[in-house]
């Protein structure tokens, strides 16, 4: 496999050479997109307009307000949320040992829609800030659910065992939301929600995320090399006397901030945290110290690029982003599906 | 006759009064409620035309719809299970009643007349592109896991990525409905026993008079394949054919019952297992108490959710998952 090779071949300063490099392209590559977002749209605007709305904000020109009030947090939450789920999925993945763990496959996102259909329905006049929170908290208890089972189960947590924990739970989930939604009448509003989408990003969803990816990352930030031991085997990590137990408390509680807030404000968007951190462990190897960083920067840069995509679709209706990265995401799971020898079985 | 006879006996004895009773219970409750004596009454030629219209063309037909449905599903998923070696394998799981759903989705979108919903013409069509739906999705399914043979571990993991992927494009397609259809799609994904009318359970029902023999004909093929593919082989059996043949035999009755009814998930999962629990895995013993399981658990279900939070009414389907998916994830904790 690839990542043997690059794993055999490089040195430690070989890889942090390398890893040095692919996160200047992607950063500047980011940057790129993040103008083209800016940029395109229902009206196309001059680079130069963009330049001015952001550096000289006029509040008067209709055009600094698009790029100010609609187009620049839609960017910004973008970026933040694909590099929050790409490290959700790398990080999910190394505490599950399980190359198929990914929030949207383990029913997070339903869990959030039913936080948010239980809120909905019995105080229809909740704030944004009542509804976020309530959806966080409610993908939070599905994440914990899932990985509680995992961890109570009899024998080994095979992929298949988790996806279809991931799936059971989510199919329990949304029924229920289902039957809340139809009974309080309230189910377009949750489809909508479900989709997956970044059309009403406002500066608030930013800040929400933005509070609660700091303190995500910082704890991803402790937690990399610890990570990076897990994956390679609950054994090797008691040998060299680190706590699996706290160090799975933190990465489960990174997990719920970062996805918790992003599909708090964006609704379910898959798959970016399943493609994402195998690309970076491919490009970079195993160690988490250099492939975290790799997949924060490379889900950024892929959900900025499947939003613009997903607004160049169809236009001018927008298509959900979430099935954009799903299109892009099922074509790489059966790959895995199919390529994975022996570790699915 | 041996032990494990009579219990096979007794078990379809008592699954049938069960179902008797569960159907009287269905005959009964409702908005027009109707006692059994009543009942009883109009199936030896009186009462009042009220209520005969209500018993003959709207309860007796949906409540032999749940019975045909629970039977299509109980099976496709016992022979699902079988040659996937897969206690947890089930038509909703592997993506065949999201496809469906899709077909479906796709007509009522594209064919969006002046009253722009289900109306009655669209009722004769949408069960074949629900079928063809599932059929298309089971024919990916199986290509997609197809690498020198089936492996059931790569065929349950490639039907849950078609699962997501349709999903994705499915509700995609919702959103473009009006709000009434978007509704309606909604209802008839949960699975809501929609084709409650005579001439489609005549329809359903000579398909799996046709089907279901078939299958207990191939019930002693089903018991070999349950050993593993080089098992088989060695005694005999063809095996990549015969799963060929029986595959096309789930899909179509999934196909009938998600057309019929909409997407019930999970049916085909519990009613076989529980079956299998209480008569052993010889597929001669468990499908038939498999199939009244099936009938049973969605005819329950069905006049649970009509019942439960009434005016609203909740497709069974929805019924079913919620009392299912709690025995399945226990399943799954305990498989090693």
């Amino acid at each position: 496999m690839l990542r043997n090779h690059v794993q055999q071949t490089m040195g430690a300063a070989g890889r942090r050479a390398r890893t040095g490099w692919i996160l200047l392209v992607g950063i500047i590559g980011i940057l790129l997109a993040l103008a083209v977002s800016l940029v395109y749209g229902t009206k196309d605007l001059q680079l130069s307009t963009v330049w001015q709305a952001l550096f000289a904000y006029d509040p008067d020109i209709k055009a600094h307000q698009i790029v100010q009030d609609i187009r620049f947090p839609r960017s910004l939450a973008a970026a933040l949320i694909g590099a929050y789920l790409a490290l959700s999925g790398a990080i999910m993945q190394a505490l599950t040992r399980n190359p198929l763990a990914e929030p949207s496959l383990l029913g997070v996102s339903h869990g959030a829609a039913f936080a948010l259909v239980v809120t909905i329905a019995f105080v229809p006049d909740i704030s944004i800030v009542g509804a976020t929170v309530s959806s966080m908290t409610g993908a939070g208890l599905a994440v914990l659910f899932v990985f509680v089972l995992a961890s109570a189960s009899n024998g080994n947590v095979t992929p298949v065992k988790l996806s279809l924990a991931g799936i059971a739970t989510g199919m329990f989930l949304s029924s229920l939301t289902s039957s809340i939604a139809l009974h309080f009448d309230v189910s377009k509003e949750m489809g909508f929600w479900y989709a997956g989408g970044l059309a009403n990003m406002d500066w608030r969803a930013v800040k929400v995320l933005a509070v609660a990816g700091l303190f995500g990352i910082l704890i991803v930030t402790a937690l990399a090399r610890a990570l990076t031991l897990l994956h390679l085997g609950a054994d090797v990590t008691k040998g060299l006397g680190i706590h699996v137990q706290a160090v799975k408390t933190l990465a489960v509680l990174a997990v719920l901030l970062l996805t918790g807030s992003s599909v708090a404000v964006s609704g379910a968007i898959g798959f970016v945290g399943l493609v994402v951190p195998h690309i970076s462990r491919m490009l970079v190897g195993l160690n988490y110290r250099f492939s975290l960083p790799v997949s924060a920067v490379l889900g950024s840069l892929l959900l900025v690029l499947a939003d613009v995509g997903a607004r160049m679709i169809n236009p001018p209706f927008e298509t959900p982003v979430g099935v954009v990265t799903a299109l892009i995401g099922v074509p790489f799971f059966l790959y895995l599906v199919r390529n994975e020898k022996g570790r699915t079985a | 006759m041996n032990r494990s006879q009579m219990k096979l006996k007794w078990t379809i004895w008592v699954l049938s009064v069960l179902l008797l009773l569960a159907c009287l219970l269905s005959l009964n409750v409702g908005v027009v409620a109707i006692s059994p004596a009543e009942v009883f009454q109009m199936l030896t030629g009186n009462g009042t035309e009220q209520q005969a219209l209500v018993l003959f063309e709207i309860r007796l037909p949906s409540m032999v719809l749940a019975l045909l449905v629970g039977t299509a599903m109980a099976i496709s998923g016992a022979i699902l299970q079988s040659i996937t070696r897969n206690e947890l394998a089930d038509p909703g799981i592997l993506g065949i009643n999201t496809g469906a759903g899709l077909a479906v989705v796709i007509y009522i979108a594209f064919s969006q007349t002046a009253t722009g919903s289900l109306s009655a013409s669209g009722a004769l069509i949408l069960p074949f592109f629900a079928f063809f739906g599932a059929l298309l999705t089971a024919v990916l399914i199986t290509v997609l896991a197809w690498k020198r043979g089936f492996h059931s571990i790569r065929l349950i993991l490639v039907g849950i990525g078609i699962n997501a992927g349709l999903s994705a494009i499915l509700i995609t397609l919702q959103l473009r409905l009006s709000p009434q259809d978007f509704m309606e799609a909604m209802v008839w994904l949960c699975g809501d026993l929609w084709a409650t009318q005579w001439q489609y359970v005549r329809t359903l029902s000579s398909w799996l008079v046709l089907l279901i023999p078939y299958t207990l004909y191939k019930a002693h093929t089903l018991n070999i394949l349950n050993l593993g593919s080089q098992v088989a082989t060695g005694l005999g059996i063809r095996s990549n054919r015969e799963y060929l043949i029986l595959i096309v035999l789930a899909v179509a009755m999934s196909g009938l019952g998600v057309a019929a009814g909409g997407g019930i998930a999970f049916l085909g999962l519990i009613a076989p297992h529980i079956a299998r629990r209480i008569v052993g895995p010889r597929h001669q013993a468990m499908l038939p108490p498999a199939a009244l399981l099936g009938s049973l658990i969605l005819l329950l279900s069905d006049t649970i959710g009509k019942n439960l939070l009434s005016p609203t009414e909740l497709p069974a389907g929805m019924v079913v998952s919620m009392v299912s998916a709690p025995y399945f994830i226990f399943l799954l904790m305990k498989t090693k």
